[in-house]
């Protein structure tokens, strides 16, 4: 009887293709809003992963990643003092202008690494060498610096030069790295370096990476360099997470998203729901048919459940497959940000599994109370 | 009295009611008859006196409050629901007024339901189909859905899907309501060749005159209650 069922479902063209559009949009909607928010928020703990060191020191009022509280260049020094720091390096991270050999300007995240150990350096190095940032005014940009130095007409390739703050910086490398969340290029140097390009301060010292020596972890070390007066460290994954907390509290990303969600649910619900309804209800009178025949009400339930997940299925399948293929289309030009965790498709499957037996429920109701003697009416 | 192993079914005294706000209107009123194998019984009377009631008192579709109603032996009354599905689901031909054949399903497919239901797998199940639809004439459509055939053939396609199991009784609610005088009489004829045998009984409900010649015996209703019985359909029109 299932066969019949399905060609019951898929000869009425018409509705199945209703289901089938309402499913896939609530699926594709919900797919797609979702994975955007992931990416947004992806976006906001790129210098977290592109850094990727194990512990983070950083001033006690620091509550997530983009936030920069400079300190003193002495921390360093006293976070090495600390028992179980296998190593301790400083990092600074800034936002300068640089100045295009046009005359246009543009904002750039500056980060100086480690002069020794380079540590944090960029992974993906498209062009040059990241060891050639010792040399002479040496930069290192990221794919977004060349796409936007692009936009202004101007080509960026190993020993192109441009200012920043009034001095000069010659490309030695173009890697590829997170996008950052304000959207601003990452320009590697040195610490020492990175110290002479931005504007002097009393307290240039962005943060402070360290690791752990074997058998401490990173939460155990994190909580003893805490225990040091004005000094906040953080083990990795929870700065990428308090990081990503901090944007859903402080920020309306969370409801502008969560609202076309829920939309996506509601169109769903209303779409499906009533169409699904609608193919019971007219398909009733044959349903009481099978039941005078000697259908038992589990062979009649299983019918209309095995319509209602089919359509589900069909539809989730063509809404989270046009969203892959929406980010797919989208991550090659890196914007908007799109990051589907397998979380995401779970969590529409279980709002499609809602939607369907919402609907097959309310279908059934009828089938269940549904008299065979009706047929004869 | 008739010998016991010659009833088909057998209605005794049962009384139906509905329910009406605060008041019941009473379908059948003790009503009692016996159908015999063999036989093609028509069970006439006005609209609203309770053919249609009793005809889905007889197959199990309906609960009755008073009375006894036993096919082929077996008191209804004492099975339980899906005992009830099983026994229809196993006995009983259904040929209903507006055929009830699925529009999204081919003649074939219609056919099969009742034998994918008894468990018959579908190849089997549409094998068969095929050779009772060619029995009625439809060799050539099979393949055709509903809203391609004509009234007469979809009820030739509704009368395959009653035989296709090979079903002890079949019920007939209204087999010509919805055909012209040919195609009710040809409908009856085909009714009569394959459906009337020796281990069958045919039961038929209808107010259609043009078919009364076809019975083998007739029962006549009126208010709930069967009042007339006749062998010789001509005996009706005297009475």
């Amino acid at each position: 009887m299932f066969r019949i069922a399905l060609k019951m479902l898929f000869r009425d063209r018409a509705k199945y293709a209703m289901l089938v559009c309402g499913l896939a949009f609530c699926s594709l909607l919900m797919c797609q809003q979702s994975s955007v928010f992931c990416g947004l928020m992806n976006w906001t703990t790129a210098t977290v992963r592109n850094i990727g060191a194990p512990v983070w020191v950083v001033d006690a009022k620091v509550e997530q990643a983009n936030e920069i509280i400079p300190m003193r260049q002495i921390e360093v020094d006293r976070v090495r003092g600390i028992p179980g720091v296998a190593w301790a390096v400083p990092l600074y991270i800034g936002i300068e202008q640089a100045r295009l050999t046009d005359g246009s300007f543009q904002n750039i995240q500056l980060v100086g690494l480690d002069t020794g150990t380079l540590t944090g350096r960029p992974m993906d190095m498209r062009a040059g060498r990241i060891e050639d940032l010792r040399l002479p005014n040496a930069v290192v940009v990221d794919q977004v610096a060349v796409e936007k130095f692009r936009r202004k007409g101007i080509s960026i390739e190993l020993g192109t030069t441009f200012e920043i703050n009034d001095k000069e910086a010659r490309v030695v490398g173009i890697c590829h790295v997170s996008r950052s969340f304000l959207g601003q290029p990452y320009v590697y140097t040195t610490f020492d370096r990175a110290m002479e390009y931005a504007k002097p301060s009393r307290k240039m010292l962005g943060y402070v990476l360290t690791a752990p020596i074997p058998g401490v972890s990173n939460e155990e070390l994190a909580k003893r360099i805490s225990s040091l007066n004005g000094l906040r460290a953080i083990a990795k994954d929870q700065f990428f997470w308090d990081t990503i907390r901090w944007y859903i509290r402080n920020t309306g990303i969370p409801i502008s998203f969560g609202t076309v969600v829920i939309l996506g649910v509601i169109v769903g619900i209303a779409i499906a729901g009533q169409t699904f309804y609608l193919f019971v209800h007219d398909n009733l009178r044959f349903l009481a048919a099978f039941k005078a025949m000697g259908a038992p009400n589990s062979t009649l339930a299983g019918m209309v459940l095995l319509q209602a997940f089919s359509v589900g299925f069909i539809g989730y399948g063509i809404g989270v497959g046009l969203a892959s293929w929406f980010g797919n289309t989208v991550l090659a030009k890196e914007q908007p940000p799109f990051f589907m965790p397998w979380q995401v498709p779970v969590f529409v499957a279980g709002v499609i599994v809602f939607i369907c037996a919402f609907s097959a429920l309310i279908g059934l109701t009828k089938v269940m109370r549904l008299e065979p003697a009706v047929v004869f009416r | 009295m008739s010998d016991p192993s010659l009833i088909a079914v057998k209605v005794d005294n049962v009384v139906k009611s509905f329910a009406n706000g605060d008041s019941r209107t009473f379908a059948l009123k003790g009503a009692s008859l016996e159908a015999r194998f063999g036989e093609l019984l028509m069970i006439v009377g006005p609209s609203g006196c309770g053919k249609t009631t009793l005809l889905s008192v007889i197959c199990g579709t309906l609960k009755f409050e008073e009375g006894d109603v036993a096919v082929f032996g077996q008191e209804l009354r004492a099975m339980r629901n899906c005992d009830i599905t099983r026994f229809r689901r196993e006995n009983i031909g259904f040929i209903f007024q507006q055929f009830n054949l699925i529009p999204t399903l081919t003649a074939v497919e219609n056919v099969s339901v009742p034998l994918i239901l008894k468990g018959v797998s579908t190849a089997q199940a549409e094998k068969h189909a095929c050779e009772v639809l060619e029995k009625v004439g439809l060799a050539d459509k099979y393949k055709s859905y509903p809203s391609q055939l004509s009234g007469g053939q979809q009820q030739r396609v509704a009368i395959s899907r009653a035989l296709v199991h090979d079903p002890r009784l079949i019920i007939c609610d209204e087999p010509t309501a919805a055909l012209d005088s040919a195609s009710g009489h040809k409908t009856l004829e085909l009714l009569q060749e394959s459906a009337v045998r020796p281990d069958r009984c045919v039961i038929i409900v209808t107010h259609d005159s043009r078919i009364y010649e076809f019975a083998d015996r007739i029962v006549q209703m009126d208010d709930g209650r069967v009042v007339g019985q006749f062998d010789d359909p001509s005996q009706l029109s005297h009475a």
